[in-house]
């Protein structure tokens, strides 16, 4: 047995150079590991692919009236978006902020019927007449987008990491998405839904759940109080009911502190969901909106419905559903008489023939050619808004027809039953 | 759906963290080699080349042909006293090569090819070996007490060869001195190889019985005597019962003490082995013998023999050893720690008379021991232990070395100035700030004027070294008083870049200390002290590499280090200068690429340089990619770079490969998806790093750039993780591959699936089997030591981040619900782990994780799973309640998603 070395490290620091590289590395790894975890467990499905718009056009609201500028995106880098995540997207600036943004607001059909187990598996509020944006609250400021991406605001509030004096000690990734409208007459954001909330993703909560999660989170905030210098702008809550007779009611008929535009209603186990979708429906009439009927450019009522639709390649007119409903048809000689291209958004009027239905599906549309769109206009109206406005001009659903849609439920389905007997 | 092809490949893989059984080699001979083995013995260790290798060629035949035959034959010839003792030895030495190796798998092979030998064979093979314990032939004794103890490894623990001990120690009575000498050495092997759990304690007791009788001043033999004592050197492992018996503890240590005194220079040496073995294993025990081994110890130090002072100087560096970590631990308070050792402040208590025992060998310096790599003398080793003593007590050691400093720091003798500077360096770790800093504040222009000025070489390079310590303790920021000011840090700099030019072993220091200066002023904010002068410095280190002596000392890696602290320390104002860099060291990168015909010393030399440089490329590619503005102006260089690392590849040494490896890694997280473009020509080089078992770091550093590589490429690494998985599931099922590797895969698969989200389906039933046969391996750990504990928490880590990442891969897909049947396994893992109590915070917030990964990907599918486990209430309130952030902020997104996947 030889004797037992006992040389000990002299004149040597603890560690080598290189296992300190070693150890620096596998920080940098373990920490990017972290941060692709994180980025992950923020992620929503409808933002890990960001829609291409060539692919997967969305039909614009027709509420808002206010002219929005619309900015022509240069699509030559709409790649570098392609793969962004919220928490990226809070810090996104400038053009890339409004790209990413205006495709991410989850936009409601029209009710052009009434969906089934209405009193069982909706909610129902009175929206609010205004300019439908998203509030971003991310390191120490927040900016409010409209439905197209531009800017409204650039502010203060007391939303989590919304100003640079409060919540220093949040972390970098504490943001909030908020989904509202901005009611120009008390200056007030009114939450219609949350998409973030500190640095938390909503995406893939029921409706239930994210408005819970709103009412109990926002007040916390100290958001819904009233303006200071540290909070340019109050934040309001809606009251949203049960779409039971009483909620219906309240929400149709109730007094609010806004100008309402319209009904919406959302089903209780609906995702949010960027993009249209029938999940969340906005229904109007006289009593509970100014703007029921589409005005045209100069804000004027027009004698007849117009429908903005886009050209395909085969001559096809269709609206901008996923998948797209044909509404009609151009002839070849039509078209390079007028040298419309494919792709083109074309306005036409409904003519005294009308739409045309058969078994509740459209069938023929009596179209009478207008002319091109402007540019800045990007979708062709939706299947629903089409049938919407053409109800409103002949044979509208009334506020009667969604209560009388309670009654009937029970009395249905015990019909089924007797059938069998 | 498609199978994957390559998995055929690899039918049911199991996983792999021990050695599991292999296809025993073991065949029985045919025929019987009619053999002259002694005379192939001596051949084998003959001058003539030809001849040696033709014996070796005949030995290996005949061993692959008749095992049996042969291993019989060798301890014939072992035992054979007619025989010479040169084949004797030789033979003794194939056998115990023959039952072990230093590779783990091949050592599980030969342990099982020996279990399945014939008995008959067995049996007379290790009657032969006792029978050799007699011989009158010493070196054949001694190499037969090897093989048994060998072979006893291998059998005590299966409860085969129960004789063994007993006769061993009816062979201590034996008249002839020999046969007691070769049985108390055998003892001594046999302890060292088997553990104490699988001897039983009667056994036990006869053996340290026999052995302390045989150490005892009246034992009239010497060569007993020393064979006795070394044997109790690796015996007091299985003495705990022993020791925590006064009188047979007492009765230890007085035996071990008179052996201290001996005649023999040997057994005093081998005496002095044993207390420093017991200062670590008994400390606790020490009290009451302490007195008497100051006594003992000091008079070795003093007046022994070199072997023997340095062993006794080594029980108070080992007591110092105890003593910190026992101190560190607690942080000095004892009033929490209930069962551990608490500290008995023996070096407080000897501070006054050991403190000037030491000082007294600072001065007993050998004249090149700073040139000399492998030199360990007195004053070495005194000063060292100086330096224990210093953390060790802190404050209290500052009044009784400064006398000594100040008596000899300006002597004409060399020696005293070395020694005074020594002492001073030493003491700069341990006592507080405060009581150091006005003292450095009063050294450091004298050390300054030293370093430049002193005519010694080694007062110089103990000088920088001081410097070094000054900086690395005394210098940062934070530290209320900074030891280096507006006013003198331009004259510090100076004067180390002036000393970079001396000699190459003070030259080295000087770069220590210009490290450990530039790394206090690492987090100083944008506008740093070394601005003024990161340029100069940045040459002079350049130049320092290029200098033609920069061979010794380790000169040139040193300069490289502290070119890398300097970048690593580089602010806004200087980074500009880093990027400078970038063509600087790729040209020497290029350079030693383009020379041909090396010899091997050469080609030794020019591995070793490209190392340091990928080195340095890695810390300054990571330097760079830390913010956006210079990442994007490194990216100019990427191609270029990318393609010196191949070429780097094309040689051989495993420490390139881990360097090149590790700056490809960096320069996978500076590119990002770009980096898609490298995979074709950087894919082998992969692979070759995940089959590299044998340099496991290699193994191990690659596995980290496959997860840079898939972050960087996200779902583009798709097209190579068919072979990159085929190689990680290898990897896991080898037996060959160090342990330590395994977990980093694990959350590998975590970085794969996150990277290609549901593509990963082909490799779940590779995959998942492979994580629930190592989730059920890392249960069955309990009353594991310290070790296996912190490996079973490494590895659940690594688990549990593949779940993780499987689970975040898979959300949003259609294809989630493969993933079901695979929860309820998962969860009852996360239970487990819970129950067990003996998880770390890492593990904690990884698993926690992993539930609300489950609850968010399977939502619905899996909620009323979820609610019946355990994890999900008592786990996860225990982590909400976490005072660690992490733990916290993972708890509260599991409870979030959770609350989600119930509420639908």
């Amino acid at each position: 047995m030889a004797p037992h070395d006992i040389r000990r490290p002299f004149k040597r620091a603890a560690i080598s150079d290189q296992q300190k590289r070693r150890e620096l590395s596998l920080q940098r790894q373990a920490q990017n590991r972290t941060e692709a975890q994180l980025q992950a467990r923020r992620l929503a499905s409808s933002i890990l692919s960001f829609p291409n718009q060539n692919s997967d056009p969305q039909p614009l609201e027709s509420v808002d009236l206010i002219p929005e500028p619309i900015v022509e995106e240069p699509k030559t880098d709409a790649g570098d978006i392609s793969e962004i995540d919220i928490r990226q997207a809070a810090r996104l600036k400038g053009s890339e902020a409004r790209r990413w943004f205006a495709s991410q607001l989850m936009l409601p059909e029209w009710m052009i019927d009434v969906p089934d187990r209405l009193n069982e598996d909706w909610y129902v509020f009175a929206r609010p007449s205004g300019k439908r944006c998203f509030v971003v609250s991310s390191n120490g400021t927040t900016v409010s987008r409209l439905r197209n991406g531009s800017l409204l605001h650039r502010f203060p509030s007391a939303l989590p990491s919304g100003a640079k004096t409060r919540d220093s000690s949040r972390s970098a990734q504490s943001y909030c998405i908020l989904d509202c409208i901005f009611h120009e007459l008390d200056q007030t954001y009114y939450v219609i839904d949350m998409v973030c909330w500190a640095g938390i993703s909503f995406y893939e909560c029921t409706a239930e759940f994210r408005f819970f999660w709103m009412n109990s989170k926002l007040v916390e905030s100290g958001a819904c109080e009233a303006p200071s210098t540290y909070h340019r702008y109050r934040f309001s809550l809606i009251p949203v009911y049960s779409c039971d007779h009483e909620g219906l009611q309240t929400a149709y008929a109730g007094a609010v502190s806004y100008v309402k535009d319209g009904l919406l209603f959302y089903n209780k186990h609906a995702h949010y969901q960027t993009g249209n979708t029938p999940l969340v429906l906005v229904w109007k009439d006289e009593t509970c909106s100014q703007y029921v009927i589409d005005t045209d450019n100069k804000g004027q009522f027009p004698n007849q419905q117009q429908v903005v639709l886009e050209l395909q390649d085969n001559g096809q007119l269709v609206t901008s559903d996923d998948p797209p409903v044909v509404l009609g048809c151009l002839n070849a000689y039509f078209i390079q008489e007028t040298g419309l291209h494919s792709g083109n958004l074309v306005r036409f009027a409904v003519n005294d023939g009308g739409l045309t239905f058969v078994d509740g599906k459209l069938e023929k549309a009596d179209l009478h050619y207008i002319g091109k769109v402007h540019r800045a206009r990007a979708f062709a109206d939706s299947y629903s808004k089409i049938v919407f406005q053409y109800m409103v001009r002949h044979s509208p659903l009334r506020i009667e027809h969604l209560f009388a849609s309670m009654g009937t439920l029970s009395e249905q389905e015990s019909n089924e039953v007797e059938m069998v007997g | 759906m498609q199978e994957p092809t390559l998995y055929k490949l690899i039918p049911a893989i199991p996983f792999c963290i021990h050695s599991f059984p292999q296809n025993s080699v073991y065949q029985k001979g045919k025929k019987v080699m009619a053999l002259e083995v002694t005379q192939i013995l001596l051949s084998a260790q003959s001058v003539d080349g030809s001849v040696r290798k033709h014996a070796e060629e005949s030995l290996k035949q005949f061993q692959e042909q008749n095992l049996s035959g042969f291993l019989l034959s060798l301890s014939g010839e072992l035992a054979n006293d007619e025989k010479p003792v040169d084949s004797r030895k030789l033979a003794g030495l194939i056998l115990k090569n023959a039952l072990d190796a230093k590779e783990q798998h091949r050592r599980y092979e030969l342990i099982q090819r020996w279990l399945s030998l014939d008995v008959g064979v067995k049996t007379q093979i290790k009657t032969y070996l006792l029978q050799t314990l007699t011989s009158s032939v010493y070196e054949a004794r001694s190499t037969a007490a090897q093989v048994i103890a060998k072979v006893a490894g291998i059998e005590l623990p299966q409860k085969q060869w129960p004789e063994l001990i007993g006769s061993l120690l009816s062979n201590i009575h034996q008249v002839p001195v020999h046969v007691k000498q070769a049985t108390l050495e055998t003892l001594g092997y046999l302890c060292e190889e088997v553990s104490p759990d699988v001897v039983e304690q009667d056994h036990v007791n006869k053996i340290l019985t026999a052995v302390v009788q045989g150490m005892n001043a009246s034992e009239g033999s010497n060569d007993v005597r020393l064979a006795a004592t070394r044997a109790l050197y690796n015996a007091l492992g299985f003495a705990q019962a022993n020791f925590s018996n006064d009188m047979e503890r007492d009765y230890i240590m007085r035996v071990v003490c008179e052996a201290t005194l001996s005649q023999e220079v040997k057994i005093r040496q081998a005496a002095f082995e044993c207390l420093v073995s017991i200062s670590s294993s008994y400390y606790e025990k020490l009290g009451p013998y302490m007195q008497d081994i100051f006594n003992i110890t000091a008079k070795a130090v003093k007046e022994d023999e070199e072997p023997v002072a340095l062993q006794a100087i080594e029980f108070w560096s080992s007591i110092c050893d105890e003593e910190i970590d026992i101190l560190e631990e607690y942080g000095g308070d004892f009033s929490t720690a209930v069962s551990d050792v608490p500290c008995f402040y023996f070096i407080k208590q000897a501070l006054p008379a050991l403190v000037p025992m030491l000082l007294e060998t600072l001065l007993k310096q050998e004249e090149d021991q700073d040139q000399d790599e492998g030199a360990w003398n007195l004053a070495m080793a005194g000063g060292t232990c100086l330096g224990l003593v210093a953390r060790t007590v802190g404050n209290d050691i500052v009044p009784l070395v400064m006398p000594f400093i100040e008596e000899n720091i300006t002597k004409p003798d060399w020696r005293q100035r070395e020694g005074a500077t020594y002492a001073f360096g030493s003491i700069l770790e341990g006592p507080s700030p405060n009581q150091l800093v006005p003292l450095v504040n009063v050294a450091l222009n004298f050390m300054l004027t030293a370093l430049t000025k002193d005519p010694n070489n080694h007062v110089k390079d103990t000088t920088a070294w001081t410097l070094g310590r000054i900086f690395e303790f005394l210098h940062g920021s934070t530290m209320e008083t900074p030891i280096i000011t507006s006013a003198n840090c331009q004259q510090i700099i100076t004067v180390l870049l002036q000393s970079m030019k001396d000699a190459p072993n003070v030259a080295e220091k000087s770069c220590g200390a210009l490290y450990f200066l530039a790394q206090g002023f690492e987090d100083v904010g944008p506008s740093s002290p070394l601005t003024p002068f990161f340029q100069v410095i940045v040459q002079s280190l350049l130049a320092v590499t290029h200098r033609e002596d920069a061979g010794e000392s380790r000169l040139r890696t040193a300069a490289y280090e502290t070119l890398n602290e300097v970048v690593r320390c580089s602010t806004d104002e200087t980074i500009p200068m880093v990027l400078e860099l970038v063509p600087i060291i790729m040209m020497e990168l290029h350079n030693t690429l383009e020379k041909q015909k090396l010899s091997s010393d050469e080609r030794e030399k020019q591995n070793e340089l490209q190392g340091l440089l990928c080195g340095c490329m890695q810390v300054i590619i990571q330097k760079l990619a830390a913010s956006d503005a210079t990442k994007y102006s490194f990216m100019q260089y990427a191609d270029q770079t990318m393609n010196l690392f191949l070429r780097v590849f094309a040689c051989r040494s495993a420490t390139v490969h881990e360097e090149a490896m590790l700056a490809i890694g960096a320069l996978a997280y500076a590119t990002g998806p770009d980096f898609a473009k490298y995979m074709p020509d950087f894919y082998k080089y992969l692979e070759m790093g995940l089959q590299n078992f044998e340099e496991y770091q290699v193994c191990a550093v690659t596995v980290g750039v496959v997860g840079d590589i898939c972050r960087a490429l996200e779902e583009k690494v798709l097209p190579w993780c068919d072979g990159i998985m085929t190689q990680l599931l290898k990897d896991l099922s080898s037996n060959q591959l160090h342990r330590s590797v395994k977990p980093p895969i694990f959350s590998c698969f975590g970085d794969i699936s996150l990277a290609i989200g549901e593509n990963f389906e082909k490799y779940l039933m590779y995959a998942m089997p492979m994580l629930q046969s190592a989730a059920e391996l890392s249960s069955h750990t309990s009353g594991a030591d310290d070790e296996m504990i912190e490996y079973t928490n490494l590895l659940r880590n690594g688990i549990l981040e593949a779940y993780s990442g499987i689970f975040q891969g898979f959300k949003n897909s259609p294809k989630t619900q493969l993933l079901i049947p695979y929860a309820p396994h998962i969860l009852q893992f996360l239970d487990l782990i819970y129950m067990e109590k003996d998880m770390d915070e890492m593990v904690m917030k990884t698993a926690i994780g992993v539930l609300g990964d489950l609850a968010d990907t399977l939502g619905s599918n899996a909620g009323s799973l979820i609610q019946q486990s355990l994890s999900s209430k008592d786990f996860l309130n225990e982590c909400l309640a976490s005072d660690d952030h992490l733990i916290k902020e993972s708890a509260e997104w599991a409870k979030m998603a959770i609350s989600r996947a119930i509420s639908v």
